[in-house]
């Protein structure tokens, strides 16, 4: 019982899907920074680029985060271009003075940029080096946050997936659970498993790196984000084996996800249903509140991050919306076929963007609520058109049963505030 | 390399997007990967614009690196074209763009577009935003403006407010009221909601007044050189750079018409005897150079301020701010690296700080209060009313700015009476500020303070009675009273040292 049904005109997992390719409304992976240097306690974030990079990350966080973030950038210069410096060793130098600065650093993360990318400073090799400079105290990994070759949230993939070769082996069974979430709702999420006597349960990206995730052939893992490919990809070749599931997003994708994660570990029923069942009424009670104004609305998703497909899922079959479009920057089978299977047939589905011709449709289609980013948003808002900005989707806690209620009321806010607003004269 | 957290610039294209954006009939095609759309929200949200910046980004990817980036450069700049039908476009390359040389001005011109093509040579990887906003001006003025007869009448343009800019909304409108009280009228303001064909016009105008030298120098200098504009000098920012501004264009034009002052209440405001409190705060200045120079003149002559210390993030600006910095006797801090900034304010410990949303950070984390009077901007530094910084009413606007952050007059000597008021002390902060004033709790005991130069110490009756002292003058006590004991030879600070101190310095 509980499982969901899938819908009666049949899901979205083999429709056909609207390839595009042109300008792109996303930001690059490195904004998956501002988040991930709060997650990882330990952790510092240095990225090799530009101007650019640092002034991106400066406007993304929006509100700068001024007690000494754990990140920053190592900004190129005309000289670092012409050869006239080693790159390396100015990395190096870089790297040296932070270090002595910020003892409390466990863990640096090299992260690549499109201008390092392009000139091809080998991060990985001065990752390297610098882990044997600086071990044991501190451990030194690379990944790529460029934009030439990630979108957004994937960013953080890159970021975990280049954590999974150091991962410590092992041949315990334990379950993974793999995606940076906000403390709280991690804590809900692993006490609902610890409760149907799940264990051990270990986490990527820990919190910090004395923790103790490990990873061999008898590793179960569950995604908690959808855009976590490359990471999915690594861990199975590490042995690893994934549970598919819906995203816990809503009341029934976080019985499905649990579901699926307790089939796996045998626990009964009638346990499931005992832990399950009081917050998921509470949920529900939420949801039903917090999505009344959501009844019978349609919805447009531009592509931003990742998110979109299990999100569409929720909002048309617990908020009672229609959805016309849902753009993803990418679309993996793998994660989000069992959400597209519950996802009623209807809506274009598309991968990729050309922004100019996705605004014509959705201008077309003039949907109730367009969920984009902040590029966008005020632009549609003054041509009448109501908005979500989709950043908030990733930066506020929405995951498992007690914040579904928050996460309809991400999407019913800006229609009521549209209705409570009245600025015409009384007459 | 060097090693950056936050940065008061961004890249040089954001400049030229900030020229791109002000305009209209223009469009930016922009050689750039996917992710440099992240500028598009400074517009749409910092200035909550209306319409998506008039930007084509190329987004390019790796896999294109190897194959042709330079037919999807001619796609975009067509598709552009064809879409939005602009009066003229700009084209150059964003820092990962310029990098692969594919050489977008070379490739436009190929394309035999019919409108004006302005190619743009921005620098990534030596200079900044401001550069980018000036050159980008400078270039399009260079290829748009047209030798003709001059106005009947006597005749400006107002050059330099861009998208982005500190209230520049609001100072073009003072501006034209200013003038136009003179008998002056506003032939073009460029580039702020300029369209090609308006920077044709240009050279129409008898004369062009440089609102922002930081955006606007270089195509003044241009319109100078090339059609015999002169252009002004001062910027009004206060009440007297705007008095020297109106004798400045007299001179230039012979016009003779006075503006009205009868709305000018800021000298009023600043001789009235609730203003005394703010004779001789110790004031830090830090921002673009046109408003440091404009704020040091404001807080020294017309707001009563002691300037402590001045600086500029804008190398562009460095000899002119040197050079004030000079006149005032103080250091003139020069940089872009905000830690530095951090380490002059808290060095200097000043009383309050006249800075950047940058400066407002490091004096929240000082406990230093801090108005802003310069960009960087935030979405605060839109407001929805209207509030100018040039002219007369810009002066009132500033006077109620800088006052704002400060604990008011009468509640200063309250707060020093009343110290040891368990709710009226002076953790509280100003009263007009929102926030719960926190209960005093009990005094720790008192540990030997740490001193700040390595050879005074503070023994505890004396640190005990700084304690005493509000905190919006402590560090100043702390530091006088440093200073006199080195001065003195002492290597002790006792509590009489503290009151002679107190009485050397009394003004």
């Amino acid at each position: 019982m509980n499982v969901p049904l899938p819908p009666t005109n049949g899901g979205c997992r083999t429709a056909p899907v609207l390839k595009e390719r042109g300008q792109r409304e996303v930001f690059c992976g490195l904004t998956g920074i501002i988040w991930l240097h709060r997650k990882m306690q330990d952790a510092f974030f240095l990225v090799v680029g530009s101007r650019t990079c640092a002034h991106l990350l400066q406007s993304a966080a929006g509100v700068m985060i001024f007690a000494e973030p754990r990140f920053g950038t190592a900004i190129l210069e005309e000289q670092d271009l012409a050869g006239m410096a080693d790159a390396h060793k100015e990395l190096d130098r870089e790297v040296e003075r932070l270090l002595s600065r910020r003892p409390d650093i466990r863990q640096l993360f090299l992260v690549g940029s499109c201008p390092s990318e392009v000139i091809k400073i080998d991060l990985a090799r001065a990752a390297e080096r610098l882990s044997q400079v600086h071990a044991p105290h501190v451990r030194v990994l690379n990944y790529s946050g460029s934009g030439i070759e990630t979108t957004f949230t994937e960013g953080e993939d890159a970021c975990l997936a280049s954590m999974v070769p150091v991962l410590k082996d092992t041949t315990a069974r334990e379950l993974l659970v793999v995606g940076a979430l906000p403390d709280v709702v991690e804590d809900q999420m692993v006490s609902l498993l610890t409760d149907m006597g799940i264990g051990p349960i270990r986490l990527l990206p820990a919190r910090r790196i004395d923790d103790t995730t490990a990873v061999g052939k008898n590793t179960v893992f569950a995604l908690t984000q959808p855009f976590l490919g490359d990471t999915h990809a690594a861990l199975e070749r590490r042995g690893a084996r994934h549970i598919a599931a819906p995203f816990p997003f809503g009341d029934e994708g976080t019985t499905a996800w649990l579901r699926a994660v307790a089939a796996e570990f045998g626990v009964s029923e009638e346990t499931f249903e005992s832990v399950t069942a009081a917050p998921r009424a509470r949920a529900r009670k939420a949801i039903a509140q917090a999505a009344e104004g959501l009844r019978g609305k349609s919805v447009f998703f531009f592509p931003d991050s990742q998110l979109e497909i299990p999100l569409a899922r929720f909002l048309t079959r617990e908020c009672g919306m229609t959805a016309v479009e849902v753009g993803s920057p990418y679309i993996h089978d793998a994660l989000h076929g069992p959400d597209l299977d519950l996802l009623p047939a209807g809506p274009q589905i598309s991968e990729g963007q050309d922004v100019d011709k996705q605004l014509e449709r959705a201008r077309a289609a003039r949907p109730d609520l367009t969920v984009c980013g902040l590029g966008l948003a005020n632009p549609l808002e003054a041509e009448g058109l109501s908005t979500k900005w989709a950043i908030e989707l990733v930066f506020t806690p929405v995951h498992f049963y007690e914040q579904a209620g928050d996460l309809a009321g991400l999407f019913s806010r800006p229609l009521r505030r549209k209705a409570v607003l009245q600025m015409e004269a009384a007459e | 390399m060097k090693l950056t957290v936050w940065t008061y610039e961004g890249p040089p294209h954001v400049g030229a997007m900030r020229v791109a954006t002000a305009m209209k009939g223009l469009h930016y095609v922009l050689h750039a990967p996917q992710g440099d759309t992240y500028a598009d929200l400074l517009f749409t949200m910092i200035e909550r614009r209306n319409h998506r910046p008039p930007v084509s980004y190329t987004t390019f990817q790796a896999r294109d690196l190897g194959a042709d980036t330079a037919t999807l450069f001619k796609a975009s700049c067509q598709d552009a074209v064809d879409r939005f039908d602009p009066q003229a476009i700009i084209v150059g390359a964003s820092c990962t763009a310029e990098l692969i040389q594919d050489d977008p001005a070379g490739l436009a011109e190929t394309m035999g577009l019919s409108i004006p093509v302005i190619p743009l040579e921005l620098p990534s990887y030596s200079r900044k935003e401001n550069f980018g906003a000036d050159e980008t001006f400078y270039q399009i003025v260079k290829s748009l403006a047209k030798p003709q007869e001059r106005t009947a009448r006597v005749t400006c343009n107002i050059l330099g407010p861009t998208a982005l800019g500190f209230r520049a909304r609001d100072d073009v409108e003072e501006l034209t009221g200013l003038l136009s009280d003179m008998g002056i009228d506003v032939n073009v303001v460029a580039p702020l909601n300029a369209t090609p064909s308006d920077i044709a016009r240009l050279p129409a105008a008898h004369f062009n007044v440089l609102l922002s030298p930081e955006t606007g120098e270089a195509a003044a200098r241009f319109l100078e050189k090339n059609h015999g504009q002169p252009y002004t000098k001062v910027v009004p920012i206060g009440v007297g750079a705007t008095r020297d501004f109106i004798a400045e264009v007299a001179e230039i034009t012979g016009v003779t018409g006075r503006p009205d002052e009868s709305r000018l209440r800021m000298p009023w405001w600043s001789r009235s005897v609730d203003s005394t409190y703010l004779t001789g705060k110790r004031v830090f200045i830090f921002g673009d150079g046109t408003h440091v120079a404009a704020h040091a003149r404001i807080a020294r002559d017309e707001m009563g301020f002691e300037v402590v210390g001045i600086g500029c993030y804008n190398r562009e600006m460095a000899r002119p701010i040197r050079a004030l910095a000079k006149e005032y006797g103080v250091a003139a801090l020069i940089t872009d690296d905000y830690l530095e900034v951090e380490a002059a304010i808290e060095k200097l410990s000043p009383e309050m700080i006249l800075g950047t949303q940058m400066e407002r950070h490091i004096g929240k984390r000082l406990g230093i209060p801090c108005a802003v009077i310069s960009a960087p901007v935030h979405v605060q530094d839109f407001p929805a009313r209207y509030s100018p910084q040039v002219g007369f009413e810009g002066a009132n606007v500033i006077f109620d700015t800088l006052i704002h952050p400060l604990v008011m007059g009468l509640e200063e000597h309250l707060l020093t009476m009343f110290r040891d008021d368990f709710e009226f002390h002076d953790d509280a902060g100003p009263s007009h500020h929102g926030g719960k004033a926190k209960a005093k709790t009990e005094d720790a005991p008192v540990v030997p303070a740490q001193p700040t130069d390595d050879n005074v110490i503070w023994l505890s009756d004396a640190e005990k009675e700084l304690k005493k002292i509000p905190f919006f003058v402590r560090g100043k006590a702390r530091r006088n009273t440093e200073t006199f004991a080195l001065e003195k030879g002492l290597h002790e600070i006792s509590l009489d040292t503290l009151y002679e101190a107190k009485a050397h310095y009394a003004r």
